[in-house]
């Protein structure tokens, strides 16, 4: 034992490297510097044209200083009602279709196949960008917030399904056992085992979503998909940068007001 | 009452957790199930109530095989079958009402449970345990608010209100200290006799078993290698069920058991 214990006493004691061999360790090193300084090295940068969009850009500065809610008022009002329609429709369906993926691709409570339905489901929304699937509906259903509340009620679903159901795969197991021992039904045993431990990620995630809904709002408009979008669209379009800084700011507010109260809504909901 | 015959687990990963258990247990007869961690008490218990899956054997409870029930059998019959668990179980971010209410699933349909309007009866029911287990006060406060005694005594309450003719008790005290342990295996064996309940208790503690029960079952490595009345725990039997120790400390303490001294051989 304490022979031992002699050849470690007196030696410095370093963490263990995670790379083990020191070839592959500097191997990956050098390999990783030399592909850096060759993709920076890559990309072209026409000094030109970047000068020539300077008075552009000074313009954009100039008209975020003096933003102009009033000229376009009833453009931008109707833009954001739309909006905000849009971002709570799609994200009250798209809760209501959620929950029960999630549950269908959490691995502790679905039996195989469902599991397997549930998780194509989610992995094909997350695959489907909302920009690709707006562009998509907009060309089947034309344009308007129709193409964009669909797009955002079916990206909905990979995002809350997918943190849902691995929050319901955390869950502790003992809770929900103990009430499945009373002799309680499927359901009763979700909303009494499951539901009350999944119930804070579940308010923080769609608040979160309701967050991003709006802000994808305002993108989708650029494809067509209504909402405060198209009218910021339009606004580039005519060069009226005025009226665009008015939007931006608009926006901004209404995601730092989102992000204000869904954080008073987490924090109550612990 | 409960009769078990050739109770066999076998888990997926091929560990023979129980071979051939034949246990048979009255009506009102409350039996210590003792033996070291990984023996199998707890899959014993889950098997009765098919949390786990029995490989083969049987399980028959007043003359209905519960072995051999399909999914609305089994939730009927899990009704009659109480359980206490390790930790509590209690379902942390619901009241202690609605944890004790929970064990009347079985009887409500779901829309009623889910709204939380429970029929009167088991209202008022939950009320009168909650008044034997000294908690009646906290019913609106959150489970996960209340002291291990206390989530405990919540935990008994719920498998209690089921009516339960059976009841099944895993490891409940593991996480309480000595003066606690005491009261609630106390609180217990005295509402299983009020009731003239069927009970299996696991523990792990064998002084605490001794104290409070009549009959003990010994299990090791998935058999039953003793049962009989707790005086019988000699160091022999004990080395039979455990492995070899010393284990006179272990019976000097029960002799002179008094709340002062808790578990000092411990």
């Amino acid at each position: 034992m304490s022979a031992t214990l002699d050849q470690y006493v007196g030696k410095r004691w370093r963490k263990p490297h995670f790379i083990t061999s020191p070839g592959w360790r500097w191997g990956l090193i050098i390999a990783s510097v030399i592909y850096l300084v060759l993709a920076f090295a890559s990309v072209e940068i026409n000094w030109s044209r970047v000068y020539r969009g300077l008075s552009r850009g000074w313009e954009f500065i100039v008209g975020f200083a003096n933003p102009d809610f009033v000229s376009r008022w009833s453009d931008i009002s109707s833009g954001m009602a739309e909006s905000v329609v849009m971002t709570v429709a799609s994200t009250v369906v798209g809760i209501a279709l959620s929950i029960p993926v999630a549950l269908g691709a959490a691995r502790n409570i679905a039996p195989l196949p469902v599991y397997l339905v549930c998780r194509a489901i989610i992995a094909l929304s997350r695959a489907l960008n909302e920009i690709i699937v707006a562009i998509i509906l907009v060309a089947i259903l034309g344009f308007g917030p129709l193409a964009g509340f669909i797009t955002l009620s079916f990206a909905t679903i990979g995002f809350l399904a997918k943190l849902l159901a691995e929050d319901i795969e955390d869950m502790q197991k003992a809770q929900a056992e103990a009430v499945k021992a009373t002799g309680a039904k499927w359901m009763q045993w979700v909303n009494y085992g499951v539901q009350p431990q999944v119930m804070p990620r579940l308010v923080g995630l769609s608040m979160y979503r309701l967050d991003i809904n709006f802000r994808e709002s305002a993108v989708l408009g650029l494809v067509g998909a209504g909402g405060i979008g198209a009218t910021l669209n339009t606004a580039f379009d005519r060069y009226e940068f005025d009226s665009v800084a008015a939007i931006l700011i608009i926006i901004i507010v209404s995601v730092m007001v989102l992000e204000y109260l869904s954080g008073i809504i987490r924090a109550r909901m612990k | 009452m409960l009769k078990l015959e050739k109770l066999t687990k076998v888990y997926n990963t091929g560990d023979k957790a129980l071979s051939g258990v034949d246990l048979e247990v009255g009506k009102g007869q409350v039996i210590a199930l003792i033996g070291p961690s990984g023996a199998g008490k707890s899959t014993l218990i889950r098997c009765v109530n098919r949390l786990v899956q029995p490989t083969s054997g049987r399980a028959i409870l007043d003359g209905v095989d519960i072995t051999a029930l399909g999914a609305g059998g089994l939730r009927r019959e899990r009704r009659r079958m109480g359980m206490i668990f390790q930790e509590y179980a209690l379902v942390e971010r619901l009241s202690v009402m609605e944890n004790v209410l929970s064990g009347r699933l079985g009887y409500v349909g779901f829309w009623r449970s889910f709204l939380r309007k429970f029929p009167q009866s088991d209202v008022d029911e939950a009320y009168r345990l909650l008044d034997r287990v000294g908690l009646l006060h906290m019913a609106d406060k959150r489970a996960d608010a209340r002291s291990g005694g206390q989530r405990q005594r919540v935990g008994i309450a719920r498998a209690l209100i089921q009516d339960p003719t059976l009841l099944l008790v895993d490891e409940p005290t593991a996480s309480l200290d000595p003066k606690t342990s005491r009261e609630i295996m106390r609180l217990i064996v005295e509402m299983c006799r009020e009731r003239e309940l069927a009970t299996i208790i696991n523990i792990h503690d064998v002084n605490l078993a001794k104290m409070f029960v009549q009959r003990v079952v010994g299990l090791e490595a998935g058999r039953i290698v003793f049962d009989g009345a707790p005086d019988e725990l000699v160091p022999d039997v004990l080395t039979r069920i455990y492995g070899e120790e010393d284990w006179e400390a272990t019976i000097e303490t029960v002799d002179d058991a008094d709340e002062e001294n808790d578990e000092a051989g411990k």
